[in-house]
């Protein structure tokens, strides 16, 4: 038996039990915290976040083979997001389905969409009972029929992030609700909470293969998901917030959609609220969308 | 050192007896166990391929695990209906019922927090729900709100328990000072459990079916009525298989309560039912999902009817002095409300409150062959943790198994 070491059941001199107890638990939460690896990236500070895109910049190249670009870009100061969408010109192709699939780093299979496309009959108006999200006609627009794509609607006073336990989503500054998929406990409290069906759970092991990742990703957007998180449409923050537009707003073929700044006077979207018929999902949830439906024409 | 001399007495005895006993002990045994492992092995799996093989999808994103978990908070809550007079009002009859109750309530909370974590996509992380090591989302989130008020409740029942039996085994009665506070302060915490249980669901907008009013006093009534049911069939089998003795007295006036909580259960159902298809507006949607099915998407028909038909028998049968008092009919009456809220606020709650999901689709639910493994593994868990709690206070409850010789207590 060795000297310095205290015989079972006392305690060294000059520690009384409280004392001790106190340094064991003290000791024991701080294992915790560290051990137990990173803090929402919600507050974690400006250069652990740094770091911590370093990690996974090294950690997706090694898993799909390629050079990986983890940005971290935060909020611009006087910008918030907004997103308008044309009813009387959207044709229901699903190019923007697909082009944010390939965009987002989704999971191919099974695959994931963060836009569902419902067609509706004229003759009923926008009625969700009523909505088709899997017709699937030789040629679009139907006759008798337009088109409702829904996302994520990027409420100001969002449900799914009042309500999530752990505080893994949140409302950006600039107006993007994001999740921490490494914080996040797949709980889909969220998923019950929105009105909109716009958050997606990775019920299986999501795959996405090497040659289709999107290397140019942002830490609260496109980087890989993993089993068992929720997720859902982010403005793809990733393009955004370096001055380009979403993937569904470039591919619009009848150019339907449309994005731009909410602050900013003199911008398209504040033009289309200002002029247009505008309408909004579910108004009286007073979910607060930042997400427009307007006619055109 | 004699308190440690006493304590290790105390853990050699309990082990000593719950390994023994008879046959059907035994095989009540081998059958929970065999159920635990066949939940564990699907549980591994679920954990390793994910969710995906649950039948939930993302339309209908909740399922049998919320459905179980949301039933037994009532059977947890419902401890508190014997406790009120036992202690309170110190009705003698009733209390060696009550000591059960809460042996039941620790169990039903030990399947709830069982049942929240099979359904989190990554149990790997529940300590992110923690405060200090993790983070909660606390006032805001009612999920938090719930693991809060849920493991407080457990740690006061749990307390109580351990302190009346202990006492009891040492040969003393409870203290007074500590029994009493946490009794009292356990009663709001199990109307509290029940409520916020039920402000989960209520405060969705998202989802009209719950986004009512009437949910947390329905939920409140229906666990007074399927906790006590599960309480009186073991009160019968304790009386039947051990010398305990429980006066034929309480159990009427349990089943007398019982009847006047499904009363206001199946009072409140029709309300809402009324204002559903009275008013008919789209959000009848949902209610009329469950009683009628929509189009040819029926599954659920059958289960709703098969519901009211329970409670509508058991009131019947409770309310009527004659058969409350008639061992058969109590039990049938016991049967009807167990099964009755069982479906009622476990898959009929859940389910149509996200069918159709919020974009209008209708994915029809029901629970698969995984999910039903994992669901009888919980259930077997906690009827394991029951029966072994049982096997330990019986006995010192009786003045068979103590520390010390009992005092002699008038």
């Amino acid at each position: 038996m060795e000297t310095d070491e205290v015989p079972e059941g006392k305690l060294p001199k000059g520690v009384t039990r409280r004392e001790f107890a106190s340094i064991a638990a003290a000791a024991a939460a701080g294992w915790l915290t560290t051990a137990c690896g990173n803090r929402r990236l919600h507050e974690i500070p400006k250069d652990k976040l740094r770091s911590a895109v370093a990690r996974m910049e090294a950690e997706y190249a090694a898993q799909y083979g390629r050079a990986v670009r983890v940005s971290d870009t935060g909020p611009m100061d006087d910008v918030v997001f907004a997103y308008a969408l044309d009813i009387s010109r959207c044709v229901g192709c699903r190019r923007c389905v697909h082009a944010c699939v390939e965009e987002n780093n989704q999971s191919r299979d099974p695959e994931v969409q963060w836009i569902r496309v419902l067609s509706m009959d004229k003759e009923k108006g926008v009625d969700f009972k009523d909505a088709n999200p899997y017709y699937a006609p030789e040629t679009v627009p139907e006759e008798g029929h337009f088109y409702v794509p829904t996302a994520c609607q990027h409420c100001r006073n969002a449900p799914c992030t009042k309500v999530c336990p752990t505080g893994a989503t949140w409302t950006e500054k600039d107006g993007i609700v994001v999740i921490d998929y490494d914080w996040c406990i797949g709980c889909r409290y969220c998923m019950a909470a929105c009105p909109y069906g716009a958050r997606h759970f990775n019920w299986g092991k999501p795959t996405l293969p090497a040659e289709q990742v999107n290397t140019n990703m942002h830490v609260l957007g496109n980087r890989p998901r993993q089993q068992g998180v929720v997720e859902k449409c982010t403005f793809c923050i990733q393009r955004v917030r370096e001055g380009r537009y979403p993937a569904c707003v470039e591919v619009c073929p009848v150019g339907a959609r449309k994005f731009g700044n909410l602050l900013d006077p003199k911008s398209e979207i504040r033009y289309i609220i200002e002029n247009k018929r505008v309408l909004l999902l579910k108004p009286e949830l007073n979910t607060m969308p930042k997400f427009f439906y307007f006619y055109g024409t | 050192m004699n308190e440690l001399r006493q304590f290790s007495r105390f853990v050699s005895g309990s082990v000593r007896l719950v390994t023994r006993g008879n046959g059907a002990y035994w095989l009540w045994l081998f059958v929970l166990t065999v159920l635990i492992l066949s939940g564990a092995e699907a549980f591994a799996r679920q954990v390793r391929s994910g969710l995906v093989v649950t039948a939930m999808r993302d339309q209908v994103s909740w399922g049998f695990y919320i459905g179980n978990f949301t039933f037994l908070v009532g059977v947890a809550a419902a401890a508190v209906v014997l406790v009120i007079p036992a202690y309170v009002y110190n009705w003698k009859p009733i209390r060696e019922i009550v000591i059960f109750g809460e042996l039941l309530a620790v169990s039903a909370i030990v399947m709830c927090l069982l049942f929240v974590l099979v359904d989190i996509g990554r149990p790997d992380r529940f300590w992110h729900l923690l405060p200090i090591v993790g983070h909660m989302n606390f006032p805001q989130s009612i999920l938090a709100w719930d693991v809060l008020v849920l493991n407080l409740y457990f740690i006061v029942n749990f307390i109580v328990v351990t302190h009346i039996l202990y006492r009891a085994f040492h040969g003393k009665h409870y203290s007074k000072k500590v029994v009493v506070p946490l009794v009292l302060l356990s009663i709001p915490m199990a109307v509290g459990i029940h409520t916020v249980t039920a402000f989960l669901y209520n405060g969705l907008a998202a989802r009209p079916y719950w986004n009512s009013s009437i949910l947390a006093p329905q939920f409140l009534a229906s666990a007074f009525c399927s906790g006590p049911a599960i309480l009186l069939a073991v009160v019968q089998l304790l009386r039947r298989f051990t010398k305990f003795e429980i006066q034929d007295e309480a159990i009427w006036k349990v089943a007398e309560m019982m009847a006047y909580a499904t009363f206001i259960n199946l009072f409140l159902h029709g309300a809402e039912a009324f204002k559903e298809y009275y008013s008919n507006t789209e959000h009848a949607l949902y209610t009329r999902y469950w009683f009628q099915g929509i189009g040819e998407h029926r599954t659920l028909v059958p289960y709703a009817w098969t519901a009211v038909v329970l409670n509508v028998a058991a009131f019947i049968l409770f309310i009527t002095p004659k058969a409350r008092k008639n061992v058969v009919l109590l039990n049938v009456g016991c049967l009807a409300t167990y099964a009755g809220c069982y479906i009622d606020k476990g898959m009929g709650l859940i389910i149509p409150g996200l069918t159709p999901d919020a974009l209008g689709e209708i994915y029809e639910y029901y629970p698969s062959i995984a999910e039903l493994r994992v669901a009888a593994g919980v259930f077997a868990l906690g009827f394991l943790v029951f029966t072994l709690m049982l096997k330990v206070a019986v006995p010192i409850l009786l003045g068979e198994f103590h520390g010390t010789k009992p005092a002699t207590t008038s």
